[in-house]
């Protein structure tokens, strides 16, 4: 079991190195840096800027050295905490990310438990009463949740409410409370909020694992076992969840492992269309103004955060599931 | 002898491609996934051939027109016609607004002539299904409505399926090339290699992958060509999307290596590159496809994904995702609910493709 923890961990910090890296490559592709963007912006509003003063800002940004050294400066600049200046905003990028980080992560992580504690129950459901109407519900959601890009879905129900309800649906706090500081009441109207991009981002994946944990499960319930538990005299609850749930998990929990990545990763388009205050709206502006800094540090810390995320929830799924704590011994 | 062949006997005699084919047409909704696929994919050759009007002819006259359907009887009679537009002033505003006006009809004719395309790129035609002749510039066809431009949605709609199917062909196309590739060389010859392209993928696996198309995407300079932007955006989706692919590709081959018709064959002395091509991937063949066509929709819905952020393709090319994104604002949609329509074909192509991958994968399976 400490041998398995330990090869996450590794594999955990490997990822993060890969990111890093790639974010930096993301950084460094556009033709260009940020003070020819900034130039151009400034050409736009009618100033514009001498060859000295370009210079100079290619200096005070770091631009101007090799690209590996630049990778070097910003990694041990970031390692320390610090993720640089905003080019866009002016002020320190952690300042213009504030809460956003932890919203995206919010969001995320409550559509992470609302896809397990619906799937579960419902794959089982579905699978013990197959061709009920219950299963024929549940597949049905399924397709929905198959056919439907998440950001399809948030703009078919923004649509909806607002036709047909006359009330805008995006958003994670009520208009007044965007700018509070952080109170219980805030927390309270988050909570208000919180459920309808979680659900929406849930869907897709709470139909995938469904599926599987259907599908698994019904080659279970085909088994002599359960025949033989059932001849035994054993209730049909017990028969059901003593060995073929805890049988059919396994396949379940594998697929689980990325589902974390997945719902970080629609958190950001869905954002962008139900309007949330969190990083996806950033980041785009971001990538459009070349603001490497900001754009780096987004992808880096999603990135980061992903893989923690991963790592605990397969950590999680590990103290459920005895078969892949005893993997790791082998 | 008997010569009467029993269904019994046809089965023993029937090949493997046959066998896998009857067991595709017992999964019903896999066999109408592939019409389904299969009349997309038609779309997409005979695009220009089935688009009303220029998708890129933009008039301002006629901006947000609802959806117009075609009245097939004129007082009894069969005569398909459409209505004209009418100029209507405002009587607050003063703004000329264009509307359809019911008293003027314009006959429905197939085989008109239309804006001038190439038939499958090199037959220089201006030949159109159906369209309307004559009429004053203003005047169309327009059964989806048209957009603020006033471009007519459903030859837009009709065209961009063109690029959003191929784009996932071609996606799929070097995903698989990669993942046959990387999938194989682990396959094969295990050990280190192995464990390091396994690694690999596990680490591609946990990167969340939107922000990073969108970080690739955005690198993309502006002064590329269509062209170039579309096969730069259909490397981005492969290189994050060939995981799963290479992962179906090692479980095939760490499976049949233990087989004893591949020890057989190595025993007998065959060639390594032999024993893949002749008897390997013959086996294997139809879990690819299968895992492809499971493939394509994700490429589709990350193209969509990405054209709908503005980062993937860029106007003037059209696909799903530009489409969608003029449906982007509440403020519009609540005004032009048709532009939505962009929604549909994504949706049945993302489900058609899904059944038809499942049904491919219960047909590959030979103990299934």
């Amino acid at each position: 079991m400490l041998i398995y923890v330990a090869r996450r961990l590794a594999l955990a910090l490997v990822t993060c190195a890969a990111i890093s890296l790639l974010t930096f490559i993301i950084i460094r592709l556009p033709p260009g840096d940020f003070v020819d963007a900034y130039i151009a912006n400034l050409a736009v509003g009618g100033s514009s800027v001498s060859a000295e003063q370009a210079d100079a800002m290619r200096r005070e940004y770091g631009l101007d050295k090799p690209v590996a050294v630049q990778y070097a400066l910003w990694m041990g600049r970031v390692i320390v905490g610090d993720f640089g200046v905003s080019m866009m905003w002016k002020r320190p990028v952690t300042e213009v990310i504030g809460d956003r980080l932890w919203l995206t992560m919010a969001v995320s992580i409550s559509a992470l438990f609302l896809t397990w504690t619906i799937a579960l129950p419902i794959g089982i459901y579905s699978a013990a009463r197959q061709y009920s109407i219950g299963d024929y519900v549940a597949t049905t959601l399924g397709f929905i949740g198959l056919a439907v890009p998440n950001f399809l879905l948030a703009l078919i129900l923004m649509y909806l409410g607002f036709r047909y309800l006359g009330l805008s649906v995006g958003g994670l706090f009520s208009p007044d409370m965007a700018q509070a500081p952080w109170s219980w009441a805030k927390f309270r109207d988050l909570m208000v909020h919180l459920p309808l991009p979680a659900s929406v981002l849930a869907l897709a994946g709470t139909a995938q694992l469904i599926r599987i944990m259907r599908a698994n499960l019904l080659d279970e319930l085909r088994k002599p076992y359960v025949v033989t538990a059932r001849a035994k005299g054993i209730g049909e609850t017990r028969v059901l969840v003593k060995y073929p749930v805890r049988a059919a998990l396994n396949p379940f929990v594998s697929s689980s492992a990325y589902l974390f990545p997945y719902l970080v990763s629609g958190s950001i388009i869905v954002s962008l269309v139900l309007g949330l205050p969190t990083v996806g709206p950033l980041l785009l502006q971001a990538l459009v103004a070349q603001d490497m800094f900001l754009a780096g540090t987004i992808v880096l810390l999603l990135g980061i955060l992903t893989v923690i995320g991963t790592l605990l929830s397969d950590l999680l799924l590990m103290w459920v599931e005895p078969r892949i704590r005893l993997q790791g011994r082998a | 002898m008997s010569i009467a062949t029993s269904s019994e006997e046809r089965f023993a005699q029937a090949s493997q491609l046959q066998l896998t084919w009857w067991r595709f047409c017992r999964h019903r909704l896999a066999v109408i996934s592939l019409a389904v696929v299969a009349f997309f994919y038609l779309v997409v050759i005979f695009a220009d051939f089935l688009a009303i009007a220029d998708p890129h002819a933009v008039d301002a006259r006629r901006s947000f027109i609802p959806p117009q359907g075609f009245a097939l009887f004129d007082s009894g009679a069969w005569s398909p016609h459409v209505s004209g537009l009418k100029g209507v002033r405002d009587p607050r505003t003063f703004k000329l607004t264009y509307t359809p006006d019911p008293a003027r009809k314009l006959p429905v004719k197939f085989f008109v002539r239309g804006y001038s395309y190439n038939l499958f790129g090199v037959i220089p035609t201006d030949r159109h299904l159906f369209g309307i002749e004559g009429g004053q510039p203003v005047d169309g066809v327009f059964l989806l409505g048209t957009d603020q431009l006033g471009r007519d949605l459903f030859s837009r709609l009709i065209v961009a399926t063109r690029i959003s199917l191929s784009i996932g062909l071609a996606g799929v196309t070097l995903s698989l090339m990669l993942g046959i590739l990387l999938g194989g060389i682990s396959g094969l010859y295990g050990g280190a290699i192995d464990t390091l392209i396994q690694r690999l993928i596990e680490v591609v696996r946990s990167i969340p992958t939107i922000p990073l198309w969108m970080g690739l995407a955005a690198a993309l300079p502006n002064t590329w060509s269509v062209t170039q932007v579309y096969f730069a955006i259909t490397l981005i989706i492969s290189l994050v999307s060939w995981t799963e692919l290479a992962r179906v590709v090692r479980g095939r081959f760490l499976a049949l290596r233990e087989e004893d018709f591949v020890i057989a064959a190595e025993l007998a002395g065959a060639s390594q590159m032999r024993i893949i091509l002749r008897h390997m991937l013959p086996s294997f063949a139809s879990h690819v496809i299968a895992a492809v066509s499971l493939a394509l929709p994700v490429m589709i819905v990350s193209e969509t994904s990405l054209s709908f952020l503005g980062l993937g393709l860029r106007p003037p090319a059209i696909s799903w995702g530009i489409l969608l994104q003029d449906a982007q604002n509440v403020q519009v949609l609540a005004g032009a609910p048709w532009l939505l329509c962009a929604a549909v074909p994504v949706i049945i192509v993302i489900l058609a493709f899904n059944f038809l991958g499942d049904g491919l994968r219960d047909a590959a399976d030979p103990y299934g």
